[in-house]
């Protein structure tokens, strides 16, 4: 059945579960950023730009990105599988969700390269 | 297989069971948890996305669009991001954990009162502590925005 | 016989869902009071009010003793099996009966079981071994041997009566009509984990994405399941073998040939 897929089922889920962990180093990172300066601070402009000029940093911020936006947008492909099924809805909703989560890396990632050129 | 050609949506349950949590346990409450949150972190994560890319902007683009959050209800609306993220990540170990087979006991030969053993105090004990951690960010996170 | 319980007879009311299929526009309760002892079942209960009161109410039931699996319905909003459930155990005044969700109603309290079959035959519930299938042109019959280790494998849910209680439970069978359930998934284990068993392809069956991987362990199925067979458990397990963090070393069972020449009676 459905042998024509790329990815089986379970190889899909090991990446959720694998970008699930994964997310939870680099967002911890994230939100420590925040509190080793005062948080007010932390979301000043000059403070930003210095941090997206730290390559470390960046390398976090994108890691991030990707990992969250496949994790989360997976998630959503799989509440919406589940809530109807016909061959038409289900195509629809692979497409939307994969387009749907290149577009938000892309985004992101044009914010960061933009940001470290400031 | 005898392939039902339209099988029937006749009395399905349908939202009204993923939306309502109540009837049978933790184990529910937390798998309607764990989708609430996952969905809000993804709304979050857009419009956060977003948010940042004001950056680009400019000093002045970047300070008008902070000022969303700068306010009693921006604050809130952070915390419970907060509490969303720590409950959703600490509850999401757990299922990982629970999904690979492991800390739901093996099967045996049940008795009367049947009491099952995936439905243990161990997973039961995890979602409690997924909630408190959740609490305890979210006093962390209030003490932070609002604290002096 | 001075039994006061017989003269100031303990009352309930039993609200009884009524539908036929496809007539929605006529749907709506019954009401009937009904007499109980601490002994009566839901489903005494609901004879009682067929045979005093009004026969036309469907119902499906068999052995009364929580074996054949045919009188689940939802009984206060869970579902349960009329004949396993007291209504003095219920604590309520008002016993409120209705079919089954996610289940088709036919009419009443009696739901369309064919989808929920069909789930179960697909993931070929029987023993499947390379060599020890009996065929027309050539006699062979083989003994297994198991150990009590090998049995309790699989034992627990091999005690499945198919009543679709869990289904009925299931958040993702709730809106998921491809989704197997978790009856269905439970007696794949049940299979995989059956020393006799010598498949190889079950796994695949239900790697797919509205397979087994739209579990999201909400439970239910194994709180409400009437024999503690704990699909649940069984569906997690089955995971964990997919996930490759158990390894499949079963080993299977020894055969022995058992010579069926002698017209079988040779007992
Ligand atoms: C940081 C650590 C995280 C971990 C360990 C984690 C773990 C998990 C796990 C195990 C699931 C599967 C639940 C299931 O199948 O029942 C899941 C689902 C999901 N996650 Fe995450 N997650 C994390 C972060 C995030 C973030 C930041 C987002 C938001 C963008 C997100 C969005 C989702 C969504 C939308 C689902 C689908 C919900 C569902 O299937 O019920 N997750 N997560
Ligand atoms: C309430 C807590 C949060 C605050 C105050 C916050 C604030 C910020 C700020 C100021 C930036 C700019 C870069 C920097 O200085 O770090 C940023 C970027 C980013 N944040 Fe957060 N964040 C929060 C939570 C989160 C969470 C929970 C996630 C993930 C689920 C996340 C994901 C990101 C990503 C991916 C970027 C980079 C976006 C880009 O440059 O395109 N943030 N955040
Ligand atoms: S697993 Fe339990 S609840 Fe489900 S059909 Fe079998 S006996 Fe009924
Ligand atoms: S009548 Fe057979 S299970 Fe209830």
């Amino acid at each position: 059945m459905e042998s024509h897929r790329i990815l089986k089922e379970s190889q899909i889920m090991k990446i959720h579960y694998v970008t699930g962990i994964a997310a939870i180093f680099v967002v911890a990172v994230h939100i420590l950023m925040r509190l080793i300066v005062p948080f007010e601070l932390s979301l000043e402009y000059d403070y930003i730009i210095s941090n997206y000029k730290n390559i470390f940093y960046v390398l976090i911020l994108e890691s991030i990105l990707v990992l969250v936006s496949v994790h989360g947008f997976n998630g959503i492909r799989i509440i919406l599988l589940e809530l109807r099924q016909s061959k038409a809805w289900e195509n629809m909703i692979t497409v939307v969700t994969i387009s749907a989560m290149i577009a938000l890396i892309a985004y992101g990632t044009r914010t960061i390269i933009l940001a470290n050129g400031l | 297989m005898e392939e039902i050609e339209q099988p029937s949506r006749n009395n399905l349950e349908g939202l009204k069971g993923w939306l309502n949590p109540s009837r049978y346990g933790w184990e529910r409450i937390s798998y309607w948890f764990q989708r609430l949150t996952g969905v809000f972190l993804l709304l979050y994560f857009i419009g956060h996305v977003y948010e940042t890319s004001t950056i680009v902007n400019g000093q002045n683009a970047w300070e008008s669009f902070l000022e969303l959050t700068q306010t009693v209800w921006g604050h809130l609306f952070l915390i419970l991001v907060i509490g969303a993220c720590t409950f959703h990540s600490a509850n999401g170990i757990r299922l990982i954990f629970t999904h690979s087979g492991i800390g739901l006991g093996t099967p045996g030969r049940p008795d009367y009162p049947y009491s099952p053993s995936s439905l243990n105090y161990r997973q039961k004990s995890g979602i409690w502590i997924a909630l408190i951690l959740s609490a305890a960010a979210m006093y962390y996170g209030f003490n932070i925005l609002f604290g002096e | 016989m001075n039994n006061t319980d017989s003269i100031n007879e303990d009352k309930i009311v039993l609200k009884v869902y009524r539908e036929n299929r496809g007539q929605k526009s006529g749907a709506h309760y019954d009401r009937f009071e009904v007499p109980y002892k601490k002994w009566t079942t839901v489903l005494d209960a609901l004879l009682y009010v067929k045979s005093y009161n009004d026969p036309s109410i469907a119902i499906r039931y068999s052995c009364r003793m929580a074996m054949c699996g045919s009188c689940g319905m939802k009984i206060n909003g869970i579902p349960r099996l009329a004949c396993y459930t007291k209504i003095s155990e219920l604590e309520t005044s008002t016993i409120e009966c209705e079919p089954l969700s996610n289940f088709p109603i036919i009419r009443d309290l009696v739901t369309d079981f064919s989808l929920f079959f069909n789930h179960h035959k697909d993931i070929q519930p029987y023993i499947q071994s390379n060599e020890g299938v009996e065929t027309d042109t050539e006699k062979k019959t083989f003994s297994f041997y198991q150990s009590p280790e090998d049995v309790d494998r699989y034992l627990q849910f091999s005690y499945c009566i198919k009543c679709g209680l869990c289904n009925s439970a299931c958040p993702t069978a709730g809106t998921d009509l491809r989704f197997p359930g978790p009856q269905a998934l439970a007696q794949l284990y049940r299979y995989y984990a059956d020393t006799r068993d010598e498949s190889k392809k079950r796994l695949d069956i239900v790697d797919d994405r509205h397979g087994i991987w739209r579990c999201h362990f909400a439970g239910s199925c194994s709180k409400v399941c009437p024999k503690g067979v704990d699909p649940a458990l069984g569906i997690q397990l089955l995971r964990s073998y997919m996930l490759g963090i158990s390894k499949d070393n079963k080993e299977l069972a020894k055969k022995i040939e058992i010579n069926t020449d002698k017209d079988n009676n040779s007992n």
